[in-house]
């Protein structure tokens, strides 16, 4: 196996592993985490609800997606 | 406590989904193409599974500080417990097809049956066939022990977790041959998945800054809050779902 099938092969399986069919899941989660560390430092109260709330917020819009392309 | 019997059952659950699903192929490998080959070929992806593990794991230990070790493994766990759990919730609602083990290993048998064997000794087919089976589901469970693993400082009990997991599954897949299908593992989908947010959700938002109260007892509290969450999906999506007879 050449270098490059292999660099290929190994980005295939993150790009599986991350993003597969669903998009949406990886790029929330990236949203979350900016959105966590800025309430982390101004409002951490906040944090310790808005965190999981987005989380829930996320799951059901990749849920709605999910059924929509079913 | 609370924290590794936490990620001693997520790791077994999680393990025990992936080698259901690689030991399907292994075996429908070893009865159409000879079980040398088959063996050969687990045998082999799971020395390469062992050597990522030794590699990765003591690296990532020492030269990422703990807060961005957490952050990105939390981000990562995040990602793919939302992907189990969503797609766990869908098939139990009926909205997509459920994972049927016997249907992939008939599949697998009749592709297979139809190549030609390389020889009398190592039949390559079986051999590739097995070792890919085994390496691509096994990295995903290597992804799960080392996350959970090194952020909860508990690497010991997620592999030891990990390795039970395979004893039990390959014990009743060596025991009840080919009725895979008869392990729930949409149930242990759900199960895992809703534990991989729960720890996704606490290491990224601790990675990030974020104190919970009650330290590590907030994850049961987030695990019901899911918990509550995924049944209220569920519920919703099999009541909402349009029947055959309803679309006619």
């Amino acid at each position: 196996m050449t270098a490059s099938r292999a660099l290929s092969v190994f980005g295939h399986f993150w790009w599986d592993f991350i993003i597969g069919d669903t998009p949406e899941v990886a790029v929330g989660v990236a949203g979350l985490m900016i959105i966590g560390w800025l309430l982390a430092r101004r409002l951490p109260a906040a944090a310790v609800v808005v965190l999981p709330l987005a989380v829930v917020l996320l799951l059901a819009a990749s849920l709605y997606r999910g059924t929509r392309t079913a | 406590m609370t924290a590794q019997v936490l990620v001693a059952l997520s790791v077994f659950g999680a393990c025990s989904v992936e080698m259901v699903e690689a030991l399907t192929i292994v075996m429908a490998s070893g009865f159409t193409r000879g079980w040398r080959s088959a063996l050969e070929g687990s045998a082999l992806a799971v020395v390469c599974l062992a050597i990522v593990v030794a590699a990765l794991g003591p690296a990532l230990i020492h030269y990422v500080p703990i807060n961005v070790l957490r952050l990105v493994v939390g981000s990562l766990l995040l990602v793919l417990g939302l992907q189990w759990l969503r797609k766990a919730i869908l098939r139990a609602s009926g909205y997509k097809a459920k994972h049927d083990e016997a249907e992939i290993y008939r599949r697998e048998v009749e592709r297979l049956s139809g190549q030609p064997r390389s020889g009398r000794g190592r039949d390559a087919t079986g051999f590739v066939i097995a070792f890919k089976g085994v390496f691509l589901e096994g990295m995903e469970v290597v992804m799960i022990v080392l996350t959970l693993g090194l952020s909860s400082g508990y690497l010991g009990v997620a592999t030891v977790a990990a390795a039970a997991a395979v004893v039990v599954i390959g014990g009743i897949g060596v025991a009840v041959a080919r009725q895979l299908s008869e392990v729930p593992e949409n149930g242990m989908k759900l199960g895992v998945g809703l534990m991989l947010v729960t720890f996704g959700t606490f290491w990224a938002g601790e990675g990030a800054g974020v104190r919970w109260p009650g330290a590590d007892l907030a994850l049961l509290g987030l695990l019901a809050i899911y918990g509550l969450v995924t049944w209220g999906a569920v519920t919703a999506l099999t009541r909402g779902r349009p029947t055959a007879a309803a679309a006619t």
